[in-house]
């Protein structure tokens, strides 16, 4: 193992302590990682662009003593990133450039990050294995014949695999705790409105919301801390009351989980059953207590979502015309420009929610579809604050599966949608959620999800480090597959 | 069941050119998929206010002040046709 590996191997957190006590050198590590990404070690295809090298300003004291240290930071391609490709794993935006950055990679710039590079993802964050993104699918470092999760597909598998320390993602439905379960790391979705949306590539504008991928949850609170906040440009935006707070804590004493009987039951895999039963007897010896708690809307919430998400998305979408950025595809009138470029920008999946979008806003269609969509949304978060009156947290599988394998589910839209059965809920509540791993089934990773009420993330912070720490889990061998490879 | 003519139909809302083989596989797909979704009619609703979102962003409008904004060159950067300080397109034509 070369010195490299060792630098890689790292925490965030303890990487930006080794740089403050000025025994490793910003730019040393930057390269390190820069090298690990550019190689792409074990062609994981995780990232779309990789910098060229470290900024100058890399080497100043100045940076050393930032909160983040300089630290490399990889950013999932929908974030608008000045002079930087931009391109939401779309052909209908390959080689845009975007004129500004985004607020939340702006804030982490701002704390000492250092802009690695851009990871890929399904097409516009419609998808839950990477399978959709133009520029090809990622590979999951535990097994290269499987998919990472997504639509954060790129970040899961770059931070997992030791191509980066950390990275951004977005979560709609479940693409940072998805691929965070099946990628074996950490995977926070915020509380909607805590971090900006602005400069984000919408998917579905009422859903989005950007968040960490992290080998631990120290690490994840460590990241958030420095994207939370009020953005003048994202009036949906809200100051987070208070700060992120690390976390400590040795137990989970005086901690009531409650366990959603509509999210743990059917459609979950034995072996993420067992590892799921498992942690609830363990949290149970750590002091807290665990009883069974009913959402009962859950269950519709996946319909819900596919209805609310496909109609934001058709609206947001129409941007894509070929008149102000990215592809256009000439023709003699504009309304045949517009269907063409369309036609030869979008991929099928793209194409296909866009369609779903459109038919429940249309005419005749939307009190039966949209209308009731959004009717469900209501019961669903009422279910969940019925639920925290009795309950600090709720728990549950983050995925019902391992990662599957590449190309099982594509030609399936439906049995593709029914992994984000656990992850939905939530979203559509706007409330904040973690995965973090939850052991090995059949040598995968399976992920535990937490989730509380709204601006609880220090809650479920502390609450997940508490399981990390008992869990003890390995996520070393994703790390040592990419470390033997060409960047060794 | 999607037939063929509301796939079309939709298809030009949306301003989507579809192949013959892409019209026929999205009729097939969209009626799996609201099949499923066509579960959520069974429940009762009547008199549930609708969520379109979870933040009341009520009071969110800021003083209409002048500021800078993004300079016009930058904004045109990635446009296919920049044109006389704005962004060209082909005539509207018959279709307009």
């Amino acid at each position: 193992m070369s010195a490299g590996d060792d630098l890689a191997a790292l925490t965030a957190a303890r990487a930006i302590e080794r740089i403050a006590a000025g025994d490793l050198s910003a730019a040393e590590l930057f390269d390190v990682y820069r090298a690990r990404a550019a190689a792409d070690a074990e062609d994981l295809n995780a990232f779309t662009w990789v910098a060229d090298g470290p900024p100058a300003e890399l080497g100043a004291d100045a940076c050393a003593s930032a909160p983040l240290a300089g630290l490399p930071l990889a950013v999932k391609d929908l974030f608008c990133t000045e002079g930087v490709p931009s391109q939401s794993g779309s052909r209908i935006l390959e080689g845009y450039r975007p004129p500004y950055t985004a607020t939340a990679v702006a804030k982490l710039a701002d704390a000492g990050a250092t802009l690695l590079g851009k990871t890929n993802q399904d097409e516009f964050a419609m998808g839950s294995s990477n399978e959709n993104s133009a520029f090809g699918p990622v590979r999951n470092p535990w097994d290269r014949a499987r998919v990472p999760g997504g639509s954060s597909g790129g970040s899961a598998a770059a931070v997992a695999a030791g191509l980066a320390p950390w990275a951004l993602g977005t979560d709609t439905g479940g693409s940072i705790r998805q691929p965070a379960a099946l990628c074996g790391i950490v995977g926070l979705k915020p509380t909607y409105g805590a971090v900006s949306r602005y400069g984000m590539i919408a998917f579905a504008s009422s859903l989005d919301q950007a968040g960490p991928f992290t080998r631990d949850v120290t690490d994840a609170a460590l990241l958030l801390r420095h994207m939370v906040g009020r953005d003048a440009c994202d009036a949906t935006s809200l100051a987070f009351p208070g700060e992120i707070e690390l976390p400590r804590g040795v137990d989970l004493r005086g901690l009531r989980l409650g366990v959603p009987e509509e999210l743990t039951a059917d459609g979950i895999e034995s072996g993420v059953r067992d590892a799921f039963a498992a942690t609830l007897a363990l949290a149970e010896q750590l002091g807290a207590s665990v009883e069974p708690c009913s959402l009962p809307h859950a269950p519709h919430a996946l319909s819900a979502y596919y209805l609310i998400a496909p109609a934001e998305a058709s609206a947001n979408l129409a941007r894509f015309d070929g008149v102000r950025y990215g592809l256009r595809v000439e023709s003699d009138d504009l309304l045949g420009m517009y269907t063409a470029t369309r036609a030869a920008g979008f991929g099928a999946e793209v194409k296909r929610r866009i369609m779903l979008g459109t038919y429940a806003l249309s005419s005749g269609y939307y009190d039966a579809y949209y209308g009731r969509a959004q009717q469900v949304r209501t019961k669903v978060a009422e279910d969940f604050r019925a639920a925290f009156e009795r309950f600090d947290l709720l728990v549950t599988p983050t995925a019902p599966s391992v990662a599957f394998r590449l190309g099982e589910k594509v030609d399936d839209p439906l049995a593709m949608y029914l992994n984000d059965v656990c992850t939905v809920p939530m979203s559509l509540a706007g409330i904040p959620a973690i995965s973090i791993p939850n052991g090995l089934s059949g040598g995968l990773p399976t992920g535990l999800q937490l989730c509380g009420p709204a601006f609880s993330e220090n809650r479920l912070l502390a609450a997940a480090y508490v399981l990390e720490q008992a869990l003890g889990f390995d996520g070393s061998p994703a790390r040592r597959a990419a470390g033997g490879g060409k960047a060794a | 069941m999607i037939d063929r003519a509301q796939v079309l139909h939709v298809a030009r809302l949306a301003r989507l050119a579809l192949s013959e083989e892409e019209v026929a596989r999205m009729s097939r797909e969209l009626s799996a998929v609201l099949g499923h979704i066509e579960k959520i009619s069974e429940l009762d609703l009547d008199g549930v206010p609708p969520t379109s979102h979870v933040v009341d962003a009520a009071g969110a409008l800021r003083p209409d002040e002048p500021c800078a904004s993004l300079p016009r060159e930058a904004a045109l950067a990635g446009a296919p046709e920049p044109l006389e300080q704005g962004f060209g397109v082909p005539s509207p034509g018959a279709s307009g």
